[in-house]
């Protein structure tokens, strides 16, 4: 049996109750991002890449221009002061190209294809007017594609992730390290830049799979085995670290019958107060105030979390690879610390009970050590006395829909949340009291428009 | 003979009171047969009670110039459906309103015998004492063995029901004008043909007789003519004339419609239709090129050979006449019969179910904002077109028309025109398909020839080829029509009689197997002599072969029952078999009493002969000879001129049937062209769907039917389908689970003017697009590892779905609670038919659909009214308006809101795109139940 919390069909704060399936990609997608208000652009290993309307699902453009799949999609937008607004999205594909496609008019406007390695991160620094690209070193170019300058080769496998730092420098995670560029105005004046390593960190012991600025003064890192890395931004200090997702006492248990793939930070978010990791099948809370993990689901999906994202209104979003996406709300805990039983479990007794369960993808079971699950009601109430957090994760909802791994999301306000699947398909969840509202509002409009309205 | 309508009709009350008091039933002596063809299946209320037939008919009736009236054939083609109805008696009557100026022949002061090209007419007439109704469609066909070359026909639509022909007039007008463009469009080529024939005929004579002359000549030395020289030379003479004017009635014929291609050329058509018929064409151009071969007068060849005929005038008409399927043409004429079985298919039955029909189906394309969730709207959208076109159209004509008529009335047009006019023949003729509504100049206004050509052109250069595109050809104006015409019939006949043909090869310039359509002129009045002599052009004719099989036909029978043999030889299954009584036009009293036997058992002794459907076979020449002299036009004039119409419509019918004869008729001959088209290939395209489409829902609703009885959870499976919820049926045989989809397909409401979100059988795992799509689906169960994945599929997004188990009988899927779909699907209804069942489901959709139309339609509704008033409140404005207004309760609700949004979408769609097609579901547990 699954530990994994569920939910029943009733889903009262859930407001996703109408959705459209997008199609046209042949292949997975694994990147969305957003152009403005209501465009999004999805890409993935087809190399296509498809801008939409969020608001009605139309598919605006098909772009085909690279022949390898695509590894890094960014979208910047001209900051002419003057003019409308003109948005373009610069692509990275493993054809070792990086394309820059106009939004409006859907045609590729330039093409860079001098790289030795292919291009696994695009940044782009607004505030300089430049764009950065790393692969096995990092570039700066400027609007007009020149190459400003770049690093010397630094390693085969390539930068994986690069943040925007304060005071004009980027960090750059590569492999185990991170490294601190600070770009230096040239000497020769015009708009030329220069590109100087500052600093290595050398803090993780595994590979740094996410890096992801939390504000002007803090960062942090996650690396693949399980450890949390809260650094100075401006002189990039470890503030605080975290690597004991696990129990201490039963590390070296789990640790043999754990794969590293069920401690690796997958991906990382933030606000103000709190760092949201999604490590493993489970998502936890650390607050930064209080250096310590607050809140934590183990199993919050059948398999890795692959995004998590913050949203506004408070919820927490995450999707996995065993397709389905959650929607969490983090509550202050009612009951007494000295309450034996997690909260999740009770949840679990509860619903298991219920008729649906999303079916756990194949090969699932094998992941699990054979004493694990009988480990776990011990581990948990150890942990609840050592260490009870205050809070707790909810499940509010959960959205079924792709067949598999939900690669990531977005989220679209009021126009609803945008999910790409190695299905090869795009859902766009929507509020369907807030649509039919739309829509009426649309019809009237009509009404009006044809002269209708008129008694 | 107890007149039998009073005593029906008491009887039936006495019966009804019986049944009502004492419950067994009465004794068989003492009840009235209530409707003799009862067991015939037919309903009694459609029989008023003093006709004498059991059912609507169609009756095609000829006023011969032998016999005068007789009936040639019933649709449908049996006899019981007459019954004792006399239809010879009938047939004079109808044949005697005919308003058609149908008199054609030798105009004093013209040159040649002229053809008139006179309109249909259409009229209603009443019978009250024989307790029949027709519609009376009068149309000419040409024969030029015929007196006048014209054979006056008439097809009558003939019913108990006088309202039914007096609400369905403009629809059997119309139905009837095609029947008959169809008929007339074969006639004019067998007639045209025919005339070939006989040009080739007096060709080879006039040679022949020719080189008699000259050998006489060169024998007699003498220097003065021998009486038998002079003979020679009148004969002579009189075949140049008749061969001239026969030229000049085939030109007449062929410029009915035409086209023209080039300026001074004849343009003859040629067979081409079928290979063998080219092959024909030729060996009778082989046959034909030796005409001079002296002495021969037959040449036996397959194809046709010319013989030497007698020198006389083209108005001959002491022959044998042709049969209707002869003057027709085998293909239209069959073509013809189809297009009748269908006119009677659609207005047989109750005039209110064909009222109620149309009603309904007009009522329905006025909801175009509802009408796509329930209801077949491509079967509006395609069937209509023409039925729309028509009805509107024609109305609208016939409105205007009846207002003009009222200010101004007119004269009976052909019959006016021709009088008045000798030299210049008024036209009547209208552009017809851009402005037919324009009053049109009937008397009056003698066109200039070429102006004529011009509207005549723009009205028939329309040439149907086989690929249904219609071809426009070049017009031209021919400059000099009317020396054309003279030289042409002047010319010095060139000793081969093929030497017109000669040209025919090189001039073709139409597809292969173009088909000209011949019923597009508008307005089929008298044309200007000059212009229509003036005006060659070519005509695409059937085969030479059909012709000579036709011709094959002609062979004498001597004996009457042979002919009869004959008939089934010919296989003519569409026939009825009518009789005639050989007396007919003797004395008016003769014919006003029908014989009683009439009937039930013709036989020759009693005077009664009975013909078979080819009216006029050789046999019977001799039977009708003696009345040959008898002039049928005095017979009716003298006999029932005066016609009765329905009393109650005596001026309507007459203006309607009036103004139809000008105003409907010509603006509907486009649409009948167009139709007629189509029913030439493919006949009657619309119906049988139509027909199709009866039976599925009357299968459905009888499925239905029994889901409801059987299921006692279906309620909520309908409420699934009703509020948008995807319907899985689930099972492991295909059959039952079809029928059960069948069965549930119609409570699902469509999401756009397409088909239904219906998917019957699904083997594959479901996904999430597919419930985006269908609404209700149909889906294998299978034991394989495939199963396995199909019902994994299906457990993980049951969210989305219902599952209808059809193999242990239950069904996961959420409550309901509401009423709308007890009165929907009620286990104890006692509706017992699928169609009817099908019908009551319609009507309470519909009731549901106007209400979610009310529901989606009040903006104070949706959004609110001030800017400042919350949400909330709308919120509540709206749950108030459905709970109390509407009367709906609990899940009620969600069905008018989902329906709600369906017409949102259809309203706000952009036109050129679909309906993007979005899944909205609810997060509701779902429950299971068994039986």
């Amino acid at each position: 049996k699954s530990s994994v919390q569920t939910i029943g069909e009733e889903q009262i704060q859930n407001p996703y109750t109408e959705l459209l399936v997008l199609k046209g990609h042949q292949d997975i997608v694994r990147f969305l991002v957003q152009i403005d208000d209501c465009r999004f652009a999805s890409a993935g290993d087809d190399g296509i890449i498809f801008l939409w309307n969020a608001q009605t699902g139309e598919k605006l453009f098909e772009l085909h221009g690279h022949t390898h799949k695509i590894t890094a999609i960014a979208p910047f937008s001209s900051s002419g002061a003057s003019e409308e607004k003109k948005h373009f999205i610069l692509t990275a594909s493993a054809d070792k190209t990086v394309l820059v496609w106009d939004c409006t008019s859907g045609r590729q406007i330039q093409k860079v294809s001098c790289f030795h390695s292919t291009v696994k991160c695009l940044t782009v620094l607004q505030r300089l007017d430049v764009w950065l690209s790393g692969g096995s070193d990092l570039c700066v170019w400027n609007r007009k594609l020149d190459l400003l300058c770049k690093t010397s080769h630094l390693t085969d496998a390539g930068i994986s992730a690069l943040v925007e730092l304060p005071k004009n420098c980027v960090a750059a995670a590569v492999g185990k390290e991170l490294i601190i560029f600070r770009l230096i105005p040239s000497n020769d004046g015009s708009e030329g830049w220069n590109v100087l390593e500052v600093k290595r960190l050398v803090d993780h012991q595994d590979n740094i799979l996410s890096l992801v600025s939390i504000n002007d003064l803090t960062f942090v890192t996650g690396s693949h085995v399980g450890e949390l890395i809260v650094w100075d931004a401006l002189d990039w200090t470890k503030q605080a670290s975290e690597c004991n997702f696990w129990d201490s006492s039963v590390q070296p248990e789990i640790k043999l019958s754990q794969s590293p793939n069920e401690t690796s930070v997958q991906h990382l978010t933030s606000d103000e107060e709190c760092v949201f990791a999604a490590i493993g099948k489970g998502i936890h809370v650390y607050n930064l105030q209080m250096k310590r993990v607050i809140a934590w689901q183990r199993t919050a999906h059948d398999s890795s979390v692959l995004h998590i994202e913050k949203l506004p209104n408070g919820q927490l979003i995450s999707c996995s690879e065993d397709g389905s996406v959650r929607i969490w709300e983090l509550r202050e805990k009612q009951q007494l610390p000295a309450e034996p039983v997690p909260t999740e479990k009770i949840n679990c007794d509860f619903c298991q009970n219920k008729i649906s369960f999303p079916p756990p993808p194949p090969g699932f079971f094998s992941m699990w050590g054979f004493g694990r699950a009988n480990k776990q009601p011990n581990q948990a109430a150890k942990k609840i006395q050592e260490n009870t957090p205050m809070y707790f994760l909810e499940l509010v909802g959960d959205l079924i829909g792709h067949s598999s791994a939900v690669q990531m999301f977005l989220y679209f306000g009021e126009l609803g949340l945008a999910t790409c699947s190695a299905d090869h398909l795009i859902i766009l969840w929507k509020d369907g009291e807030q649509e039919s509202r739309l829509r009426s509002l649309t019809l009237f409009q009509k009404l009006a428009q044809n002269g209708d309205l008129q008694l | 003979m107890i007149s039998a309508p009073d005593v029906v009709a008491f009887t039936r009350e006495e019966e009804l009171e019986d049944e009502l008091c004492s419950e067994p039933p009465l004794p068989e002596e003492y009840s009235v047969p209530l409707f003799p063809f009862a067991s015939h299946g037919a309903n009694p209320w459609a029989k008023v009670a003093s006709s004498k037939f059991t059912r609507d008919f169609i009756l095609i009736s000829e006023f011969s110039e032998q016999v005068g009236p007789q009936p040639l054939l019933t649709v449908p083609d049996d006899a019981k459906v007459s019954g004792t109805f006399d239809l010879n008696y009938f047939s004079l009557r109808i044949m005697s309103v005919d308003y058609q100026a149908s008199f054609v022949g030798h105009p004093p002061g013209s040159a040649y015998p002229k053809l008139n090209f006179v309109e249909d007419s259409k009229v209603v007439l009443g019978d009250s004492k024989e307790g029949a109704f027709a519609y009376v469609h009068h149309l000419t066909l040409y024969d030029l063995e015929a007196r006048g070359f014209v054979r006056p026909f008439c097809m009558a639509y003939i019913s108990a029901d006088e309202h039914k022909i007096m609400q369905q007039f403009q629809e059997l007008s119309a139905e009837f004008s095609k029947a008959s463009e169809c008929l007339k469009t074969g006639n004019r080529k067998a007639f045209a043909n025919e005339l070939e024939k006989k040009l080739k005929d007096l060709d080879y004579t006039r040679t022949v007789l020719h080189n008699e002359t000259e050998i006489q000549k060169k024998a007699n030395d003498k220097g003065y003519y021998t009486t038998q020289a002079i003979e020679k030379a009148n004969e002579l003479a009189s075949v140049e004339k008749s061969i001239i004017e026969h030229q000049d009635l085939l030109k007449q014929i062929r410029s009915y419609p035409y086209r023209k291609l080039k300026e001074s050329d004849f343009h003859p058509y040629e067979p081409e239709r079928a290979p063998d018929a080219a092959g024909a064409g030729c060996e009778r151009d082989l046959a034909a090129s030796d005409p001079a071969e002296p002495g021969e007068t037959h040449l036996y060849v397959p194809s046709y050979t010319p013989k030497l005929i007698k020198a006389k005038s083209a108005k001959c008409f002491d022959k044998k006449l042709k049969t209707l399927e002869e003057l027709c043409d085998i293909y239209f004429f069959t073509q013809t019969l189809d297009q009748l079985h269908q006119i009677e298919r659609t207005f047989r039955g109750d005039a209110c179910y064909l009222l109620t029909e149309q009603i309904s189906r007009a009522l329905l394309k006025q909801q175009s904002v509802t009408n796509f969730l329930f209801e077949d709207v491509s079967f509006l959208d395609e069937k209509p077109p023409e039925k729309r076109y028509r009805g509107c159209q024609g109305r609208d004509a016939i409105d205007r028309k009846c207002l003009e008529e009222s200010l101004a009335p007119k004269v009976v047009i052909s019959l006016g025109s021709y009088k008045s006019s000798v030299e210049c023949v008024p036209i009547k003729m209208e552009q017809e398909i851009e402005d037919s509504q324009e009053p049109k100049m009937t008397e009056s206004v003698p066109f200039e020839p070429q102006e004529n050509l011009d509207y005549l052109d723009a009205d028939i250069k329309g040439s149907i080829s086989s690929g249904e595109s219609i071809e426009v050809l070049g017009t031209e104006k021919p400059a000099s029509g009317l020396t054309k015409s003279e030289s042409q019939a002047s010319l010095p006949v060139s000793p081969s009689p093929q030497a017109g043909r000669s040209k025919v090869g090189s001039r073709r310039t139409v597809s292969e197997d173009s088909i000209e359509v011949l019923s597009t002129c508008p307005s089929e009045s008298l044309i200007p002599e000059d212009f229509k002599a003036s005006y060659p052009s070519a005509i695409n004719e059937e085969p030479y072969a059909d012709d000579e099989e036709g011709g094959l036909r002609f062979t004498p029978k001597l004996n009457p029952d042979r002919a009869d043999e004959q008939e089934g030889v010919l296989n003519r299954e569409d026939l009825a078999q009518v009789d005639s009584a050989c007396c007919i036009g003797k004395e008016s009293p003769s014919f006003l009493e029908p014989l009683p036997e009439l009937g039930q058992k013709p036989c020759d002794e009693d005077g009664v002969v009975r013909i078979p459907p080819q009216p006029y076979r050789q046999a019977e020449q001799g039977l009708r000879g003696a009345f040959g002299g008898f002039s049928s036009h005095d017979g009716i004039s003298g006999g029932l001129l005066p016609c009765e119409f329905d009393s109650r419509y005596p001026t309507g019918s007459r203006e309607v049937s009036k103004s139809s004869l000008d105003e409907c008729s010509d603006s509907t001959s486009y649409i009948s062209s167009a139709a007629s088209t189509c029913s030439d290939r493919t006949p009657s395209p619309a119906h049988p769907a139509c027909q199709a489409g009866e039976r599925h829902k009357k299968k459905a609703g009888q499925n239905a039917l029994r889901f409801i009885r059987q299921y006692p959870f279906a309620h909520p499976a309908i409420y699934s389908l009703l509020s948008g919820r995807t319907l899985v049926v689930l099972g492991e045989e295909e059959a039952i689970v079809k029928k059960l989809v069948t069965a549930l397909s119609i409570f699902v409401p469509s999401c756009g003017a397409y088909a239904k979100p219906v998917k019957h059988w699904v083997t594959s795992p479901l996904h999430v697009v597919d419930f985006q799509k269908w609404k209700l689906i149909g889906l294998q169960r299978m034991a394989s590892p495939a199963g396995v994945n199909v019902l994994h599929a299906l457990s993980r997004y049951s969210r989305y779905v219902s599952v209808l188990d059809a193999d242990s009988k239950t069904l996961r899927c959420p409550l309901y609670k509401g009423t709308l779909v007890s009165r929907l699907a009620d286990h104890r209804t006692q509706i017992k038919r699928g169609s009817t069942y099908y019908m009551h489901v319609q009507s309470v959709l519909t009731q549901l659909c106007s209400k979610a139309f009310l529901f989606t339609f009040c903006h104070h509704l949706h959004l609110p009214i001030s800017e400042r008033e919350p949400e909330e409140s709308v919120v509540n404005r709206r749950m108030n308006f459905l709970k109390l207004q509407l009367g709906l309760a609990n899940e009620d609700l969600k069905i008018v809101q989902y329906l709600a949004e369906l017409l949102k979408l259809q309203y706000i769609q952009e036109p050129g795109r679909g309906v993007s097609p979005l899944l909205r579901f609810d997060y509701v547990p779902s429950f299971l139940y068994k039986i």
